[in-house]
Formats: C-alpha cells, sequence, structure tokens
C-alpha cells in the first residue's frame, strides 16, 4: 500500500507469540477483485488510523465455500469450512470482522455447526464499534450533505438482521440518506446471490442488477453506498449500463469514511 | 316423525365431520412422507410466533389493503363460528336460539356477529374486486391460470353465499318472532339484536307465517350443510391455510434466514476424508447403520422433510413471495409461489398414488424435478429470503430450491458450465476466480 500501513499476518503474530485483538476476513473479492480491493485497503487504512491491532489471513486464507454451499454443492462447501476453520482454531482466533456480507454470514452462522465459534463482525458494524468507543472519529468532510442511497446486501440485511450499522455511519458523516422504495427487509438483491455472480442470468426480461440500479436511480443520488463487494460490482454494472457513471458513483461505506477523511 | 329434522342433522354433521376427518388423516399422513426434521426445540418461542404470526395477523398488515381487509375477513370467520355452535345445538335438540338464556349478552353477541358478516361480505367483495377486476399483476402470474383461480374465486363465493344466507336467516327469525310466531316468539321478547338484517325484515313483512318458516328453515339449513361443505372443500382448496397456518408458524425455522444448514452426511464423508487415520476400506461396524442417505438432496417431493411438505399445504397462493423475488420480477421463470404449489402437487399425487394402489406408492415415471419444477426456475434463485421473508405463514420456497439444487450438484453433476468452472476454481485454488491461492495477499504490495 502507498502509505506503507503495515499489514500482519497471524503467522507473523504467531511467531512473536502475540495474537491481534482482530482477525480481518479479506475474502476472494477483497483479495483478488481490482474494484474490491480498493474497498480492502479503505478499511485497513480505516483500521489502521484507529490503531486497531488486526491481522490477516494472507495465503492461508481461503473461499469460505459460500458460493458453493448456495450453489448446492454442500461437500465442496464443508471441504472449505473444516480446512478454513482448521487454520483459524489453530491461530486461537476469537474475533473475525470482514467486508463481505457473505463470508460474515457464512461463518458466524454456518461455521459453528462445523466447529468453528467465533464473533464475526461486518466491517460497517466494527466501524460503529470503533467511533462508539472513541478509537476512531468521523467527519462529513466531501460528503457532508450529498444524497446517498444505501442498497441493503441481502446477506447482511434480511438474513441477519443487520440494518443499522452500516445506516449509521452515513449518519455520523452527516449524509442526506434516502431510502429506496425496497429497503432494509424488503431490501432487493443485486442479482449475484446465491452463486449468479459466477454464471449467466436464466432468460427473463431485465437483469436484477439493472432493476436495482433503476430503483437506486430513482431517488436522485450522489453515491450508491453498498457494504458487499458482490453488490458493489452489480450496482457498478448498473449505473455504467444506464451511463450514469459520471454522475453518479458506487462507493463501499468503508471507502466513503475513508475518503471523508482524505486517508 | 316430529324428530326426523333433528335426525336428518345429526347425519349431516356426522358426514360432513367424518368426511373432514378423513381427509385431514390423509393429509397427516402425506405430510409424513417427508423425511423427518426436529422442530421442538425453544417451545416459548415458536408458541410466541404462532400468537403473532397466525393468531395476531402480524405479517398480514405489512401489505396495508389487503392485509387490514384479511383481518376483518379472519376475524368475522373466527367470530361468526361462535354462532355455528348455537346452530349445531339448536339443529340437534330442535331448540330455537338455545344460548338466548344469556339476555343482554346474547343480543351483543348476535348483533356483533350481524356487524362482521357485513363487514366479510364488504371484505370478500373488495377481494374479488382486486382478484377479477383490478389488474394486480401477483394474481395473474402464469401458475394462477386454471384451477388456482377458479379455487380463490369459489371461496369468495362460498362466503359471500354463507353470510347472505346467515343474514337472510335472521332476517326471517327477526319477522317471526316479532309476529310472535310459534316457536319463535319468546315469553322474554324479542331475542337478539339485529343491527343488520333488520334492513331486509321489510321485504318479509307482507308474507305469511308459514312462507317466513319456509324462508327461515331454508337459510337456516342451507346455511349449516354450506359450512359443512365448505369444511370439506379445504382439503382440495388453498383455502387450507386457515388451518394450517398454526401449525406451519409453529413449525417455521428460527434461526437467522442466512444460516443454511449442514448436511450431517456430508459432515461425516468430509471429516473421514480428513482423518488420516482413517481407513477408507474399513468394514463399518457391526450393527452399525448406514449414515449416508440414499440421496443426497431432493428429486421428489418425498426427498424433501415433513416441514417443507407442511408449507406446501399451508401455501394459500397469495403471491406476496412472487411479487418480491428478483428473479420473478425481472421476468424469469422462477416463482417462489409455483415452488409451493408445484410441490403440493407432487406430494397430492404420491399420496392418491398409494390409496390406489392399496397403501403403496407405485413407480409412475413421475419426480418432482422437471416434471413440476424445471431446472430452469432452480438455477434463477439468488437466495435472496426476500420470499421467506414475505410470507405472512412462515413458509420457505427457498429451503426447497436449495434441497434441489444439491440433487443437481452432489447426485447429478448437472451446475451450469460456469457456476462448474467457479466450484473447480474453488477446489483448486481456494477461490472462485483462477488466481493461484499464493497470490491472495499480493494486494498488501500494491498500489
Amino acid at each position: 500500500m502507498a502509505e506503507a500501513i503495515k499489514v500482519p499476518t497471524m503467522a507473523e503474530y504467531m511467531a512473536q507469540g502475540k495474537s491481534p485483538e482482530v482477525l480481518f476476513w479479506v475474502g476472494c473479492a477483497g483479495s483478488f477483485d481490482d474494484r474490491a480491493k480498493k474497498i480492502t485497503k479503505a478499511f485497513v487504512k480505516l483500521l489502521a488510523k484507529a490503531e486497531v491491532d488486526f491481522a490477516v489471513l494472507g495465503t492461508e486464507e481461503s473461499c469460505t465455500g459460500d458460493p458453493a454451499k448456495r450453489a448446492g454443492n454442500e461437500f465442496l462447501f464443508q471441504m472449505q469450512a473444516v480446512t478454513n476453520i482448521e487454520v483459524l482454531n489453530a491461530y486461537e482466533v476469537k474475533k473475525i470482522v470482514t467486508a463481505c456480507p457473505h463470508c460474515f454470514n457464512t461463518i458466524a452462522n454456518e461455521y459453528p455447526g462445523l466447529g468453528g465459534n467465533y464473533e464475526v463482525l461486518h466491517h460497517t458494524q466494527f466501524l460503529k464499534s470503533l467511533i462508539d468507543e472513541g478509537r476512531l472519529t468521523v467527519e462529513g468532510g466531501k460528503f457532508k450533505g450529498k444524497r446517498i442511497t444505501f442498497h441493503d446486501p441481502c446477506y447482511l440485511a434480511r438474513a441477519n438482521r443487520i440494518y443499522e450499522a452500516p445506516r449509521d455511519l452515513l449518519k455520523k458523516l452527516e449524509v442526506e440518506l434516502i431510502e429506496m422504495k425496497r429497503c432494509k427487509t424488503k431490501g432487493f438483491c443485486c442479482g449475484a446471490g446465491g452463486a449468479q455472480m459466477f454464471k449467466e442470468p436464466e432468460p427473463g426480461t431485465k437483469d436484477v442488477n439493472i432493476e436495482r440500479t433503476e430503483e437506486a436511480l430513482e431517488t436522485k443520488p450522489e453515491v450508491i453506498a453498498a457494504g458487499c463487494p458482490f453488490c458493489n460490482t452489480m450496482m457498478t454494472d448498473g449505473v455504467k449500463n444506464k451511463e450514469q457513471e459520471d454522475k453518479v458513483e458506487v462507493l463501499d461505506i468503508a471507502e466513503i469514511i475513508a475518503s471523508a477523511e482524505d486517508l | 316423525m316430529q324428530y326426523l329434522p333433528n335426525i336428518l342433522f345429526v347425519i349431516a354433521l356426522a358426514v360432513g365431520v367424518g368426511f373432514f376427518v378423513l381427509n385431514i388423516k390423509k393429509l397427516i399422513r402425506n405430510i409424513k412422507l417427508g423425511r423427518d426434521e426436529d422442530r421442538n426445540d425453544n417451545k416459548p418461542q415458536r408458541w410466541k410466533n404462532m400468537a403473532k404470526i397466525a393468531l395476531g395477523q402480524y405479517k398480514m398488515v405489512t401489505r396495508p389493503v389487503s392485509g387490514i381487509v384479511h383481518v376483518l375477513v379472519y376475524l368475522g370467520f373466527v367470530i361468526i363460528n361462535i354462532e355455528v355452535l348455537e346452530i349445531i345445538i339448536d339443529g340437534i335438540f330442535g331448540t330455537h336460539r338455545i344460548f338466548s338464556f344469556l339476555g343482554g349478552f346474547y343480543d351483543f353477541l348476535i348483533a356483533v356477529f350481524e356487524l362482521f358478516a357485513l363487514l366479510v361480505l364488504v371484505g370478500v367483495i373488495i377481494f374479488w374486486i382486486r382478484r377479477n377486476i383490478l389488474h394486480i399483476k401477483r394474481f395473474l402470474n402464469r401458475e394462477m391460470k386454471g384451477w388456482p383461480k377458479l379455487d380463490a374465486n369459489l371461496i369468495l363465493y362460498f362466503e359471500v353465499v354463507l353470510m347472505v344466507l346467515f343474514l337472510t336467516m335472521n332476517a326471517a327469525d327477526l319477522t317471526l318472532q316479532t309476529k310472535g310466531a310459534e316457536h319463535y316468539a319468546s315469553a322474554s321478547g324479542i331475542v337478539g339484536s339485529f343491527p343488520i338484517s333488520q334492513f331486509i325484515t321489510p321485504l318479509f313483512e307482507n308474507l305469511s307465517i308459514s312462507t317466513l318458516i319456509l324462508i327461515e328453515r331454508t337459510t337456516w339449513w342451507v346455511h349449516i350443510l354450506g359450512i359443512l361443505v365448505f369444511l370439506n372443500y379445504l382439503y382440495y382448496s388453498k383455502h387450507l391455510h386457515i388451518l394450517l397456518a398454526f401449525p406451519n408458524t409453529y413449525f417455521a425455522r428460527l434461526k437467522p434466514q442466512g444460516q443454511f444448514d449442514n448436511l450431517e452426511a456430508v459432515t461425516n464423508e468430509v471429516k473421514l476424508m480428513m482423518d488420516p487415520d482413517a481407513d477408507p476400506y474399513a468394514m463399518p461396524d457391526e450393527g452399525a447403520e448406514d449414515e449416508v442417505p440414499a440421496k443426497f438432496g431432493a428429486s421428489d417431493a418425498t426427498d424433501l422433510s415433513w416441514v417443507q411438505l407442511l408449507n406446501s399445504y399451508t401455501c394459500t397462493e397469495c403471491g406476496r413471495c412472487t411479487s418480491e423475488c428478483p428473479a420473478n420480477q425481472t421476468g424469469k421463470k422462477l416463482s417462489p409461489r409455483r415452488i409451493m404449489m408445484a410441490t403440493r402437487d407432487r406430494i397430492e399425487d404420491i399420496g392418491k398414488n398409494i390409496d390406489a394402489n392399496k397403501g403403496f406408492f407405485k413407480e409412475d415415471g413421475k419426480q418432482l424435478l422437471d416434471d413440476y419444477i424445471s431446472r430452469e426456475e432452480l438455477w434463477a434463485c439468488t437466495t435472496c429470503n426476500a420470499c421467506v421473508e414475505a410470507c405472512p405463514v412462515g413458509i420457505n420456497p427457498l429451503s426447497i430450491i436449495m434441497d434441489m439444487r444439491q440433487y443437481l450438484v452432489m447426485e447429478q453433476s448437472a451446475a451450469p458450465t460456469d457456476l462448474n468452472n467457479a466450484m473447480t476454481n474453488i477446489e483448486n485454488n481456494a477461490a472462485p476466480w483462477p488466481f493461484n491461492q499464493m497470490d491472495r495477499a499480493n494486494w498488501i504490495n500494491e498500489n
């Protein structure tokens, strides 16, 4: 990273006989996808700013198995899960934070039954707790008063009933938060869930992400805020499809906070 | 011969209730064709959910128009059924308004029944207009053509007829009481209070006592026989939800919606694979049960759990799920409501097959997959849980889709090619894309 923020691995911590406060689970998108890597880096900047003692698994991390499970491949899912749990338990990980709601849901809900019990937080929840504890302060900066709509990721919102953490963060930035018609419990999927991200959609009249992007654009936003790397991709594609990319940005909440702070 | 009506009534009641019990037994038998699933944990929460969602109609009102009208019809149904108790007792013993000894309270009750009868009538007419005149999209999907549409309307017609009969019966009764007819008139004056049917009485004033008795008896009989017929119609109709909403909400999932169950049979195999000391050729322990199920996932209705089958019988085809399904709303073939309807159709066909073959299922060359639910529908799901959230009675169409995907992938290796590529990538390099796992931390040193 440009500012040379140190991103230690669990292996390095272990070598020093220490353990970090929290493990940052980066996820496949956050590790490999060019767009999602920006979210990863923004979040790391915020962690560094708040002086959080964190580590990543680095090359020891592997897919949680979420897409395999939702595609119906329970076998592959459990192979992935058991492998990851072995690594996590070997490092005696207690607390995990991730910027991916799919990783979040899988580790929090589906790993305990296979022997992996951790406190798991979505990055918006973790950032909110940092602010509440006074470890991180945010100001609106360049986002103050901007029209922003938040797209609920299914696996964060409906699936785990987390609606407020991302919204609270946006409110802290003093943005003008505008809700879409379908939000929170009625949030409309971006079209990527259930392993759809990795396949072509079935024949229909419209792509799901276009339908959702149109709804987001109806709020006349300057920014569409997302909390999931896959939603981010889908909404970005939708905005491009509607040729609105010059007017509307799709940004992760972590990116918004980091760039408000000019990090 | 004076007891003939009483005897006929008891026979009608016995036949009506008897048939209903037979059908309920069949229903329970069919539901038990599903595989076992434990839903007896956290009973206090389950009772609470049933009270809130089924009894309290909590999720109905998330859509205010249909929700509030539904609450009216529901309340009317429950409350007017108290009157059916009196009708049954009167029918058996040949009495006239047996509960009238309650005096002022009885007047109050009858008045409430009448008010609700009117509200139900209005509600049902609104429902009919919504279904047949207003072009509400969720009533027009492809799965709603034919029987489902007729079924929905028949239920409404039934209710209109029953309410009109009830009010006409009361009007004739009131006229007879006013005219002091024998058997009807009471020494204590008019029994019951008739705030609605009093407006029908002007039509009856000039009729003779015998004509009025004929009207009163006819409406009384048709009303109670109608109720018995309606009771037996339930099993063949989507209207079963008036009963099954209660067990269905009780047995609904309590876990977070995002949590999909881990298949135990797979866990056992995975553990065996990961155990360096395991002997893959070892003979199973003497007497140990073969824990690997015959099949991963579901290809037929009997592979589903009894809860999923109960779900299918509970579905009243309101379509709230489908109207919030992102796949359906963007023109895909998938409709969560159709998943439930197809599942019920299949388990019903299996039940009929068993009945026709003296208690044993005779292979019919069909299964839920392909013959009732297509692969295209299954693969269109984004697993977003909108359908589960939308259902006012706790049905989970997503769980059926997932079980069937498991069958497709684990038994048939029949996933779409793109998904197979993603899964191969996960298997080989621990990410759904073809990147090397050793490059996973490269982002740390990138600008």
